[in-house]
Parts: structure tokens; sequence; C-alpha cells
């Protein structure tokens, strides 16, 4: 029989640097300091390392990383594509190294400078993946264009409206105003301010975007045996999927047979089959928000809702404290830092600590996910 | 012993004197530019006459009976909107130029899931800001018509005439 995941492992550290539109020091500085800051919340020696995981679009590697923060040898390392659709399966490969004995003390970080840095799509002479053929010369260039495709197709069909993404923007921001880490706190929105906010692509507007953001974050796994002797209460890995459905085509899944069915689907379906527990058991959720209409479309995914009612689902306060489901208690990426995601798992660990600036009170269940729209991961948490 | 490379991406998109950009064709997706030139809007679809099914984008074989035989499939060049954004800049200098314009996805008549990008336009050779964002309509009825930029044909779509 091999082993099973289900809480054989545990984030025992996690770890930040300050979140800001610039930041002085380079990107692989900011990963050293937030994975060194991460082994000291845990209590564990940096010679003790020996796993890591990243995602693609990260430029500081492991063997820098690993290098300069003098990490003994390593045996396990790995990267996981898709940018933000990576960043909870950073969590989900070092549980499965650990709980099969490759490694022992695994760290995920993710360092960006994506808001004093250059941006992909205003290179003209970049790369392009093949798609881009398709999509590019129509003057479909940015990720907002393309989620904003899917949104405005959403909106006719199911009857969603700019006060449902709005109550996703409002629900992020009253959180970040309760986080002194978060981008935007002490940084109030209201609904007038975002209903006569700047278009970036109709029908998403300025506050339906996340935030450009420098920083960096870490957390560290071990067992869940060596989690008990940490410095730290363990936030055991629940459960954990990776999803790729059938016919997807990433960010433009224009030519999948159901566009608004994303990777979230897939990876929700492993996630819950893996779980002792349901989508109606989860204290807490951390929903990657690049953009407001991941969230209803996420809601569906994961099964907090039924398709078509993601959107009705934001109504009456569900996403705040003290709702049916709040999210993103930190702020997420549109309010606290947009670094692809990983804010996410890091406010997972706290709210099942215990020490999240907006507590969920007793929460011992967290769903994480990372970006939808691309090829996903999601994590179930908990305490 | 010879060995074939594909390069793993492609330069899918170059820039034009006045910068708006243009598709540099993948190997599966020439043909589709080839047709566009001649103002033929084709898909490409299995050659196996047990299966004939269309898809897109273009790829090197067929996800349903996987044979590897394709052939490009004359479609009618109607279709509907499915979908539409209006970007706002920051956007490409040539782009903001024309901002806000349209982005729509166009399912096509002859085959309702096959979806392309691409723009309304009052004419063929039109900006992308010539339709009035109130004509923008999900469910409206287009027509293909082809115009080129940068000595490369590309299909854009003018409201069907009622
Ligand atoms: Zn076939």
């Amino acid at each position: 029989m091999a082993a099973t995941l289900k809480d054989a492992t545990a984030i025992v550290g996690i770890g930040q640097t300050a979140f800001a539109k610039q930041l002085p020091q380079s990107e692989k500085e900011l990963a050293c300091r937030a994975i060194l800051s991460a082994l000291a919340d845990a209590g564990i020696e940096p010679s003790e390392v020996d796993a890591f995981s990243s995602y693609t679009m990260e430029e500081t590697d492991e063997v820098e990383v690993a290098k300069a923060i003098g990490a003994g040898d390593v045996t396990f390392f790995s990267k996981i594509g898709y940018g933000g659709g990576g960043s909870c399966a950073t969590v989900g490969h070092l549980a499965s190294a650990i709980a099969t004995g490759q490694a022992s003390v695994g760290v995920a970080w993710r360092s960006r400078k994506r808001g004093s840095g250059p941006r992909p799509w205003k290179n003209t002479a970049v790369q392009l993946p093949t798609p881009g053929q398709w999509t590019r010369p129509f003057g479909l260039l940015r990720p907002a264009d393309e989620i904003g495709m899917l949104a405005r197709r959403y909106m006719h069909e199911y009857g969603a409206t700019r006060d449902h993404l709005f109550n996703v923007a409002m629900a992020c921001r009253n959180r970040a105003n309760e986080n002194p880490a978060a981008m935007m706190y002490e940084r109030p929105l209201t609904r007038e301010m975002y209903m006569t906010s700047r278009m970036i692509s109709d029908p998403l507007c300025l506050f339906d975007n996340c935030l450009e953001t420098d920083g960096a974050l870490a957390c560290v796994i071990v067992s869940a045996e060596r989690a008990r002797d940490c410095r730290q209460k363990p936030v055991y890995v629940h459960s954990v999927a990776q999803g790729l459905p059938a016919q997807h085509h990433g960010m433009v899944n224009y030519w999948n047979d159901d566009p608004l069915s994303g990777p979230a689907w897939t990876a929700a379906r492993h996630l819950w089959k893996q779980a002792d527990f349901g989508p109606d058991d989860v204290d807490v959720a951390q929903i990657y928000d690049a953009f407001t209409p991941l969230i209803p479309l996420s809601l569906e995914g994961y099964g907090f809702c039924g398709r078509g009612e993601g959107a009705a689902f934001t109504e009456g306060g569900a996403l705040e404290m003290g709702g049916r489901l709040p999210i993103n208690t930190g702020g997420g990426g549109l309010s606290e830092a947009y670094v692809h995601g990983f804010n996410l798992i890091n406010e997972g660990v706290k709210q099942l600590r215990g020490v999240s600036t907006a507590q969920v009170p007793d929460a011992s269940t967290c769903l994480v996910t990372a970006g939808e729209g691309v090829p996903t991961s999601a994590i179930l948490l908990r305490a | 012993m010879t060995t074939t490379t594909t390069p793993a991406t492609t330069t899918a998109a170059t820039t034009t004197a006045d910068e708006l950009l243009i598709p540099v064709p993948d190997e599966d997706g020439a043909p589709f530019w080839e047709y566009a030139a001649q103002g033929e809007l084709r898909v490409q679809a299995c050659a196996e006459p047990a299966c004939g099914k269309l898809r897109f984008p273009p790829r090197p074989c067929c996800p349903h009976c996987q044979s590897f035989d394709s052939e490009w499939r004359l479609m009618s060049g109607r279709g509907r909107i499915w979908s539409y954004v209006q970007p706002h800049p920051p956007l490409l200098p040539a782009y903001a130029a024309q901002a806000p314009y349209n982005v729509i996805l166009v399912e096509l008549a002859d085959a309702p899931h096959i979806r392309l990008v691409g723009n309304l336009v009052a004419s063929a050779d039109a900006p992308l800001d010539s339709v009035a964002p109130a004509r923008l309509r999900i469910g409206a009825r287009v027509q293909v018509v082809f115009t080129e930029t940068g000595g490369v044909a590309v299909p854009r779509w003018i409201l069907e005439k009622s």
C-alpha cells in the first residue's frame, strides 16, 4: 500500500517580506529573506533543508537559493508550470516528496518584482506561446482582456452584474484594511469608487484587477511526526490536487466545449475525493483572485454552490467576516499583494494557527486555491 | 540518423510599422493564414473518413481518433458574437491609439464550438474602434471579411446585413 498524503505532512513555518509597488532588493534577496524567515518561524536550521519547490515565471532558481541560504544536500526539487496555477502544487509536491521519504525538510517560495519589473504583454518581441497568433493581433493583449471575455459571457448567461464583482473586490479590500502588511491597509474602497473607476477591459474595471507587487513569501513543510516537535502549531496538508482538464487551452479557454468550466472543476473533484470533509465543512477559503470573476467561477468549481450560482453566492455579505464563507482574509491578490497567490497559502496557515488579522473564530479547515483559468492546483489545510 | 527539430515555441506575433501586432503562424496554423490570404476562412478537420471532426486551434493529430491526416474545410464565414471586451489603456501604443476598441469572440455558424477571436469593424479596412460600443451584443450575427495588415491577411467581422 502506497503512503497516503492525507495529513502526512504539515506546514510548520511561514515567512514573508514587505509588499510594495517597489522594493529596493533583488528578487533573489527577497526570496532568501522570505525563506530564512519561514525557517526561523519553524525553528529549523537552513542546513536541514533538502527539498525545494517553486513555480514557473520564478527567476530565482533552487541552485541559487540553496547556496545562498546554506542548505545542505538537496534530494528533491521541482518547478510547477503555468505561473499562478502552480502555487498550491508547490506544497503538494513537497508533501509527496516528504511522505514518500525522498526528503525531510521542504521549502516552497515565491519571489516577484511585478510591481517595478517589466510586464510581459508590453513586450512585442516576446516569445509567445502558439495561441498568441489567434488572439494577440486582434488586441487581446493582457490577462485582463482574456478573463474579461469569459466574465462578459458569464454575466450574460447567469445574470451576474458588476455589483457581484464589487462584492468580491469589497470583501478582499475590507480584509486588507485590517491587515497592516497589506498594500491596501488603511485604504478603504466604496461602491462609488468601484462604479466610477476607469475600465481596464470592459466589463473589468481597475478594482477587478490584482495589485502589481514586489515581494516574496515562503513556507516550510515537514512530516506530521516531526511537526509535533516544531515551534509552531502544525497546519496539516489534508488533501492536494492539480487540474488540467481535457481540451483545456490556458487563459483563452474559448475553444473548450464549455469555456466557463475551468481547471478548478478538475482539481476540485480530486481534492474532495481525497478529503475527509466537503465544501460545507470549510471554515475559511483563500481563493486565487487575480481578477474578481475568478471568485464566482471558483466558488462553483470547488462546489460551494451550483453552476451559475457563484455570483448570487456573493450577496448578503457571504464572503465577509461572519458570512457563509469568509475569503482572502489577508486581502488576497486584489488588496494584500499579488505574489502569484503565495500569500493565500500563508494566510491559510495563519487562520489555522489562529493568528490572522481577520481571524475566523475556531477556524480548523481552509481551502487554498491557485490560479483559475490556467492548469491549476489546490490544497486543503486543517488544524 | 536525421532528426527533425520543431521549436517549442514560436514567435506568435510581431509588429508592423505602425506597431499593430501581426500574426506569425506556427507550423500547424500556417494553412489558416494561407487560406486567409485567399479570402477564405478554413478550419482544420480530421481527414479520417469515419471521424471528420473539426478542431481549433490547429494541431498535429485528431483528439477524437488520433489520426494525423487532416484537411482544411471551408466555412461559410457566418457566426454570432459569443462574448466581447473593450480594452482600455495601458496598452501597446498602436492599440492605445484606437482604445477603447472591441475584441469579439465569434462562434462559427457551421461549428458553434469553434470560436475565433477577432474585431467587429464597420468595413474590412476600418479601424478597430469603427463600430459604436452600443452595437456590440452577445448573439449578434456577423460575417467574416479580410484585411491586410503588415503583409498578412487577417479575418475581421462585420455585422450581417439583415
Ligand atoms: Zn479524427
